[in-house]
C-alpha cells in the first residue's frame, strides 16, 4: 500500500494500521488485505468483484472495516459488496471510500453497490465516510447504491459523510422494512465548487409499527448543486418522518423533493425541509461573542455538519 | 467609560426609533434602564454592541471612537450583550457556545461552573444542542452564562429575567452583585423587575426613543409612570411587570 493509498485510508476509516477483528481491505479494484473472524466471515464473490459479509446469529459488538480506496487516476471501480446479518447480531460496519486522483486530468470513479439482510432483532450501524483528493482536472465521482431489507424487529442505523472533494454523486438507497423493524439514516453533505450531488431515497414500510427517520444536514456552497429526493410509502400502521435541512452559501442550489404516500390509514408519515443561507442572527450572536465573520460562519457550519 | 453622544436611530420612513440619546456609563457602575415596552431599550443595546449602526450620533468606551468599529472589534474591546431573545443554533452544544464565549477550550468541569452559576444542573446541559429542544428559560439562562463567562468592562443584559423562576431570579441578582463586586467592570440591565432595580447604582428611564429620567429610583419612578407614589399604586404595578 502506497502512502496515497494510506493516507485515504487513514481518512475513512480511522485507521493507522490494520485492524482487530474483521476486514477488507479494497485498493484499486482489488482486495488487498482480508480477515474474518471466529463470527464474522468475509469470502469473494465467485462470478464478480466484490464480497460477501456473513454475520453469525447473536454475534455482540464486533466491527468490520471495509474500506474501499482508489489511490490513482483512471480507474473505474465497481464492487458488489452483500451483508448477511444473523439473528440478533449486534454490529458496526465501517465503509468508506477514498478517491485520490493526484495531479492528474484522468478521473476516477467507485461505484459500490451494497445490500444488506437483516436477520431478526438484528443491529447494524454502518457508518460511511467519503473522501476525495488530488489537485488535477480529473473528476472523482462516487455512485454508490445501497439496498436494505430488514426482517422483524431489526435496527439499522446508516450515518454518511461526505464533505468536499467528490465532484459527484448520485446515491440511491432503497430500504424494505417488515414489522417492527427501525431504520435510521443520518446524512451529511457538503460539496463545493462545481461539484454535484444527488441522493436518493425509496423506503417501503410494509411491516406493522415498522419506522424510518430520515435526517439530512447539507451545506451547498460556491456553485455547487444538490438535490435530494425523498420517497417514503407507508404501507401498513407505521411511522415515518424525513428532514431535509440545508445551508446555502455563495451560489450554491439545492431541491428537497419529497413524496410520501400513506397507503394505509394507520401509517403517519411527516416531510420537513428547511433550506436558506446562514441566519443573520446566529452570525451576529457569535460576532458579540468576540469571532469574526469568517470564525462564526466556521463554527456555525461545523456545528451544522457535526 | 463608554460614552454615547447625540446619538440617533432612524429607520427608512423617518421613524426615530432613538432621538438624541447623551449617556455616560462609567466605570464600575450598575445601571439598570427600565421604560415601556417600545420605548427603544433593546435598540439601545444594539447600537452599544454594534448591531445596528446610529444614523447620527458617536459612540467612545475607554477613549476610543468606537463609532465605526464592527460586531466583532466591539466584542474584542470588551462589550458583552446578553440577547432579549436569545439565538439558537442546530449541532452547537452548550459547551461548545461557552468556550467561544470564554475564547478558549474548557475543560467539562470549568463550562459547568458557569451553569450552575445561573441556576441549569450543568451535567444535564452541557453536550445539549442550542436547539429548539430548549425552552426560553434554559436558552436565557444559558445566554447569561455566556456574558458571565467572557467577564468583560462592560456587560449589558437584555431583560434577563424573562422565563427564570423566582428561586433562580434570586440567585440570578447574587450573580450580577458579585460582578458589581469588582467595580471594575460595569453592568447595564435592562429589566422591568424592581428587585434590579432596586439593587442598581442608578436607574436609566427610556420613553420613546429617549432618556426621560436618570437617578436613583426614588426619583425616576415617578417620572417614569407619572405617579407620586409608584409603589403602593397597583396600576404602575402592572406596567413595571407588562
Ligand atoms: N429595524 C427597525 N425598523 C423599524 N422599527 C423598529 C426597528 N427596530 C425597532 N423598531 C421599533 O422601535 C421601537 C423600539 O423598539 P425596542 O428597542 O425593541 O424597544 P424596547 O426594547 O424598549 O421594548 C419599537 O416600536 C419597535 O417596533
Ligand atoms: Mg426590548
Amino acid at each position: 500500500m502506497n502512502d496515497i493509498a494510506k493516507k485515504l485510508l487513514k481518512e475513512v476509516s480511522g485507521l493507522d494500521e490494520m485492524p482487530k477483528g474483521a476486514y477488507n481491505i479494497r485498493e484499486n479494484s482489488k482486495s488487498v488485505a482480508r480477515q474474518s473472524s471466529e463470527n464474522i466471515e468475509i469470502v469473494s464473490k465467485e462470478d464478480k468483484s466484490g464480497i460477501d459479509i456473513i454475520v453469525k446469529p447473536d454475534t455482540k459488538s464486533e466491527n468490520v472495516f471495509i474500506p474501499a480506496l482508489v489511490s490513482c487516476s483512471g480507474v473505474h471501480d465497481l464492487v458488489y459488496n452483500d451483508f448477511f446479518i444473523g439473528e440478533n447480531a449486534d454490529i458496526t460496519i465501517i465503509a468508506g471510500c477514498g478517491v485520490s486522483t493526484g495531479d492528474s486530468c484522468d478521473g476516477s470513479e467507485h461505484n459500490g453497490i451494497h445490500r444488506f439482510f437483516l436477520g431478526k432483532n438484528s443491529k447494524v450501524r454502518y457508518v460511511e465516510k467519503h473522501i476525495g483528493e488530488g489537485t488535477g482536472t480529473g473528476k472523482r465521482v462516487i455512485d454508490p447504491v445501497t439496498e436494505v431489507i430488514q426482517e422483524e424487529g431489526s435496527y439499522m442505523e446508516m450515518e454518511t459523510t461526505q464533505i468536499k472533494g467528490v465532484d459527484s454523486t448520485r446515491r440511491f438507497t432503497t430500504a424494505k422494512l417488515k414489522d417492527g423493524a427501525k431504520l435510521v439514516i443520518k446524512e451529511k453533505l457538503m460539496t463545493h465548487g462545481e461539484q454535484f450531488a444527488e441522493s436518493k431515497f425509496e423506503v417501503d414500510m410494509d411491516g406493522e409499527d415498522s419506522s424510518v427517520n430520515l435526517i439530512s444536514r447539507s451545506v451547498a456552497r460556491d456553485y455547487s448543486r444538490q438535490t435530494f429526493i425523498s420517497k417514503i410509502n407507508g404501507n401498513t400502521r407505521c411511522m415515518g418522518h424525513s428532514e431535509c435541512d440545508a445551508i446555502i452559501m455563495d451560489h450554491g442550489v439545492v431541491s428537497a423533493i419529497p413524496e410520501i404516500t400513506a397507503n394505509s390509514l394507520d401509517a403517519t408519515l411527516i416531510h420537513e425541509a428547511a433550506i436558506g443561507k446562514i441566519a443573520g442572527d446566529q452570525m451576529i450572536k457569535l460576532m458579540t461573542l468576540g469571532l469574526t465573520e469568517g470564525e462564526a460562519e466556521a463554527k456555525i457550519i461545523d456545528g451544522f455538519l457535526n | 467609560m463608554l460614552r454615547l453622544e447625540n446619538i440617533s436611530f432612524e429607520v427608512e420612513n423617518e421613524k426615530e426609533i432613538l432621538k438624541d440619546v447623551n449617556l455616560t456609563i462609567e466605570k464600575g457602575k450598575f445601571i439598570a434602564i427600565t421604560g415601556p415596552n417600545g420605548g427603544g431599550k433593546s435598540t439601545l443595546a444594539r447600537i452599544i454592541s454594534g448591531v445596528l449602526k446610529p444614523t447620527k450620533g458617536k459612540i467612545t468606551f475607554y477613549g476610543e471612537d468606537i463609532t465605526d468599529l464592527s460586531i466583532t472589534e466591539r466584542a474584542q474591546r470588551g462589550i458583552s450583550f446578553g440577547f432579549q431573545q436569545p439565538v439558537r443554533f442546530k449541532g452547537i452544544t452548550v459547551h461548545d457556545l461557552v468556550n467561544i464565549a470564554k475564547g478558549e477550550d474548557l475543560s467539562v468541569m470549568e463550562a459547568s461552573h458557569y451553569l450552575s452559576e445561573v441556576g441549569l444542573c450543568a451535567k444535564d446541559y452541557i453536550n445539549r444542542e442550542l436547539n429548539d429542544g430548549l425552552s426560553g428559560g434554559e436558552i436565557k439562562r444559558i445566554e447569561i452564562a455566556t456574558i458571565i463567562a467572557r467577564n468583560t468592562k462592560l456587560s449589558i443584559f437584555d431583560e434577563p429575567e424573562a422565563g427564570i423562576d423566582l428561586w433562580s431570579f434570586n440567585h440570578l441578582i447574587d450573580i450580577f452583585m458579585k460582578m458589581h463586586q469588582s467595580k471594575e467592570n460595569s453592568i447595564v440591565i435592562i429589566s422591568h423587575q424592581e428587585r434590579i432595580l432596586d439593587v442598581a447604582d442608578e436607574i436609566i428611564a427610556m420613553v420613546d426613543g429617549a432618556i426621560v429620567k436618570r437617578g436613583a429610583k426614588e426619583s425616576v419612578l415617578p417620572e417614569l409612570l407619572h405617579c407620586e407614589d409608584p409603589k403602593n399604586c397597583l396600576n404602575c404595578h402592572d406596567i413595571l411587570e407588562a
